[in-house]
């Protein structure tokens, strides 16, 4: 456990990406396995107990701590494993766990928790809390509670791994879907003895590749000629793979962005895959919502997302579709190298042959010049989006010649978003942020002015809590603590009245009617654009403003 | 929950004492102040008249020049003196050198204000006190149960360690130029490195004050004298937000350290980029607060600044009356804030 726990806590202080990677693969070197099999699965986010979750942890730490000092001292230090790990009253027994020989601790405490029953749990975990020390505690509750947070994404562990023999990550990538823990053949073949896995899923998840969001000054060095274009969708990326599995039927899978198998929350869309006897193929499209012909704004699409299972009326409601634009894989080819021209070609006469109602072709935009292009994204509408550049969020940008590169590669795709809105609100309530933003009043909460009562009154329409720069989230959490007029447990209400308030100018996505909120809308992906020190509070924008931007 | 005494009351310029017409580290100019140590945040300039100790009144005077306040009245650890109806006395709070708890009585009470304190050893300054009293006005700096400062010694030993580690880079350490640095240099001292210690132009006034007060700190070198070395090797002692700045590429390869209680926790850590954090801080932790609290045998508690909720609702828990005064201003040059150095220092 010692190796693991300090493994983790060296990766939480290092700011460098190539000081993380080396501190990666060096722990992948020299740990044996099944350890740092198991590491891996950690950071790769792989590991998943049935039985040890938050919940246990939270009740044992009750047993311990009164619940109000637990609550505030939660609430400060923003993250459950820590704030536990620091509260856990200290053993007076040396720590065995920590000192002993530290091979195979790590196995013996993943396996454990895997196989142990809910009931002889709670004894097991609060016998190694009380054998660690704080570090070991810490590392011992991220490993249970999942998300470790300390900077190290699952692409970025499996580039350390690639180091180790100096293999491309994208050649793990291909082999991952295939693996489980504590991936024995992974690191023989690693090693240097053994064969490389075989990527023989028929379904697999291939790793998107993504765009960068481009300026201004990126138009300057790239010519139209080499570029197509095409709307970005207001919905969620998917990919769908279907293939024949091992008893010969066929599987269809559908996947979000990050590799999540979602076909469970769209078991009509698996369905209707089904039914269109596609096979041996792999792309990637748009989930949208579609009714009477229309693409629906992301609202509606929401109803349908982060359901684990799904009422007939739903599906009735919100009829899932997907929009595709690229092919990855066809009848036992990897189309991945091919230029991305191509790809296209090949994937609308695959969307043609389909013929399939939930399925068609995201629509490519002409354009001779950047300015066309500009004119294409301001007025979605007049250009070829129709009726449906209500769900358009701006352009993508794809280099003609540019294969299909896993992750997300320079200079070949771009996004060039939409401009977003922006308002004058003002800041009426404060709560302390988790992780990053951890301790510092960095969640926000704020307002427009309506017609009240009695004369103007302030509203709610949304919380924002990214935005601005360090700098200005100590003057924001200075300014919240200086202002404070009324607490509600974690929440602090600052002064907020036509004389004296802060504006914040909230730059979002776009706005619905919600039933959820008391302004009666629900701004989409707000956040602080800039910090009004200036402007009074009296200033800031009314509620039918920002009514007035709601679709019809 | 209203509590008031007839010795003190919370207003918008500081705890005041009616009785005896004086506040205690008032935030905005006052007629009378009584100041319980030297950070800007409880020491401002601008008052009437100013009772402290010697060194604080020291220590003011090279911050806003000789002429800082009215009149200036040192007062030694320990002596009582009447002022109006109020006797008033100061006594030891550990916190920096100069610091003190006011002990505020009459017949019927006694309040003790205590500043900013802390109960472990600090070899720069006299140890915290117990003074008994009815009414205990404490900080809550680090009032989280979260908040346990480890031996400083061996949080000095991790900087040691690291300098074995990467004897190639510069340590550059952030601590408050007035107290921690000085503190550090002490417990550096007493982990038994002997090569000069660096330190940054913001400290070298306070660090000549406290050597000319019999503090031994061993070798100090101004970084500002060092000419063309990057200094591999060397620790460099300068302002937390010195860390971060373009003063900081004259180094070699630095290593970012950072002293102070807030280093308890991770985020605060990433937040500032601070690869070694040390937790050493002047303030005092949640046990240390608590068992003060309780060894003054005080029947209410008031909470000055900081993490006021929690030490209040534990007071609770213990049967004692106890409220937060939620004061502003206090926390700003110190760790409670987090923030930058007065300028006036750089």
């Amino acid at each position: 456990m010692n190796r693991f726990a300090e493994l983790l806590d060296r990766l939480a202080f290092e700011p460098s990406r190539h000081g993380k990677l080396r501190l990666l693969t060096d722990y992948f070197r020299h740990t044996g396995d099944p350890d740092r099999g198991y590491a891996l699965a950690a950071l790769t986010g792989a590991l998943s107990f049935s039985n040890a979750k938050p919940a246990l942890i939270r009740g044992l730490i009750a047993e311990r701590v009164d619940p109000v000092l637990f609550a505030l001292s939660y609430d400060y230090v923003g993250d459950l494993s820590e704030t536990v790990a620091l509260l856990w009253p200290a053993s007076p027994r040396p720590a065995d766990l920590a000192r002993n020989s530290d091979a195979g601790a790590l196995a013996t405490i993943v396996e454990t928790l895997n196989s142990a029953g809910r009931s002889e749990l709670p004894r097991l975990i609060v016998a190694w809390l009380d054998q660690l020390d704080e570090k070991g505690r810490w590392a011992l509750l991220k490993l249970i509670t999942g998300g470790l947070r300390i900077g190290v994404s699952a692409r970025l562990a499996k580039t350390a791994l690639a180091a180790l023999n100096g293999s491309d990550v994208n050649e793990i990538e291909d082999v991952w879907p295939g693996l489980s823990p504590p991936y024995l053949p992974l690191f023989a073949w690693l090693d240097g003895h053994g064969t490389k896995p075989a990527a023989d899923n028929a379904v697999q998840f291939r790793t998107p590749m993504l765009a960068h969001a481009i300026e201004d000054k990126d138009f300057e060095t790239l010519d139209p000629g080499d570029y197509s274009a095409e709307w970005k969708w207001d919905g969620i990326r998917v990919q769908v793979a279907c293939g024949a599995g091992k008893d010969g039927r066929n599987l269809v899978r559908l996947y979000s962005r990050t590799g999540e198998d979602i076909s469970a929350a769209f078991p009509d869309l698996v369905e209707a895959i089904h039914l269109s006897r596609l096979s041996d193929v792999c792309f990637d499209g748009e989930l949208l919502i579609v009714l009477d012909g229309k693409v629906q704004p992301f609202g509606v699409l929401q109803q349908r997302l982060n359901r684990k299972t799904v009422s007939a009326k739903l599906m009735a409601d919100y009829p899932p579709h997907v929009r595709a634009y690229d092919l990855l894989y066809e009848n036992g080819e990897d189309l991945r190298p091919l230029p991305f021209s191509q790809r296209r070609a090949r994937l609308e006469v695959c969307v043609r042959q389909a013929a399939a109602p939930w399925l068609d072709l995201s629509p490519q935009i002409a354009f001779a010049d950047w300015p066309a292009l500009a004119a294409a994204r301001a007025d979605p509408a007049a250009a070829n989006a129709g009726d449906d550049a209500l769900a358009v969020e701006g352009v993508m940008l794809k280099r003609c010649d540019s294969a299909y590169v896993p992750g997300r590669p320079k200079g070949l795709w771009w996004k060039w978003k939409r401009d977003p809105f922006v308002l004058d609100a003002v800041l009426m309530y404060a709560q302390r942020g988790h992780g990053k933003r951890s301790s510092y009043y960095s969640d926000y909460t704020f307002g427009l002015w309506r017609d009240g009562q009695s004369g103007d009154e302030l509203v709610p329409v949304g919380k924002a809590y990214f935005g601005f720069t360090d700098e200005e989230l100590k003057q924001l959490d200075r300014y919240v603590r200086d202002h404070t007029i009324n607490r509600f447990g974690p929440v602090r209400e600052v002064t907020a009245t036509a004389k004296e308030g802060l504006v914040l100018e909230v730059a979002f996505e776009g706005v619905q009617r919600s039933t959820r909120h008391r302004s009666g809308v629900a701004m989409r992906f707000p956040r602080i654009s800039r910090i009004r020190w200036d402007k009074p509070s009296r200033d800031a924008d009314r509620l039918e403003t920002l009514e007035k931007l709601i679709p019809v | 929950m209203v509590m008031a005494s007839s010795l003190l009351v919370s207003a918008p310029e500081g705890l005041y004492c009616p009785t005896g017409d004086f506040f205690v580290d008032p935030v905005r100019p006052v007629r009378r102040a009584l100041i319980t140590h030297g950070h800007s945040d409880h020491a401002r300039a601008g008052h009437g008249a100013v009772l402290a100790t010697a060194e604080t009144l020291g220590i003011m005077a090279l911050r806003y020049g000789a002429q800082f306040a009215g009149t200036q009245q040192p007062v030694r650890l320990g002596e009582v003196l009447r002022i109006g109806e109020a006797e008033v006395s100061f006594h030891p709070a550990g916190h920096v050198l100069g610091s003190a708890q006011v002990a505020i009585g009459n017949t019927r009470e006694r309040i003790v204000v205590s500043g900013d304190y802390k109960r472990a050893a600090d070899p720069t300054c006299p140890p915290f006190e117990v003074v008994p009293c009815d009414i205990f006005i404490t900080e809550a700096t680090f009032g989280l149960p979260i908040f346990h400062h480890p031996d400083a010694g061996e949080e000095v030993g991790k900087l040691i360690a690291s300098l074995r580690l990467f004897p190639e880079r510069t340590h550059m350490v952030g601590a408050y130029t007035l107290g921690k640095a000085q503190r550090l240099m002490a417990l550096i001292r007493q982990a038994g490195w002997d090569r000069p210690v660096y330190i940054h132009g913001a400290a070298e006034k306070i660090t000549d004050f406290y050597i000319a007060h019999g503090i031994d700190l061993g070798e100090i070198r101004k970084v500002a004298d060092a000419g063309k070395t990057k200094l591999p090797g060397e620790i460099v002692i300068c302002p937390p937000t010195s860390l971060a700045d373009a003063w900081s590429r004259r180094f070699a390869d630095p290593v970012s350290c950072f002293a102070s209680g807030w280093m308890r926790t991770r985020a605060r850590a990433r937040q500032r980029g601070v690869e070694l954090p040390l937790v050493i801080s002047d303030h005092a932790d949640w046990p240390e607060l608590t068992r003060t609290i309780m060894e003054t045998g005080c029947r209410e508690v008031w909470v000055t600044h900081g993490e006021g909720d929690a030490l209040v609702h534990w007071a609770q828990t213990q049967g004692l009356k106890a409220m937060p005064l939620h004061m502003l201003g206090y926390g700003d040059e110190e760790e409670g804030g987090d923030q930058t150095e007065p300028a006036a220092e750089t």
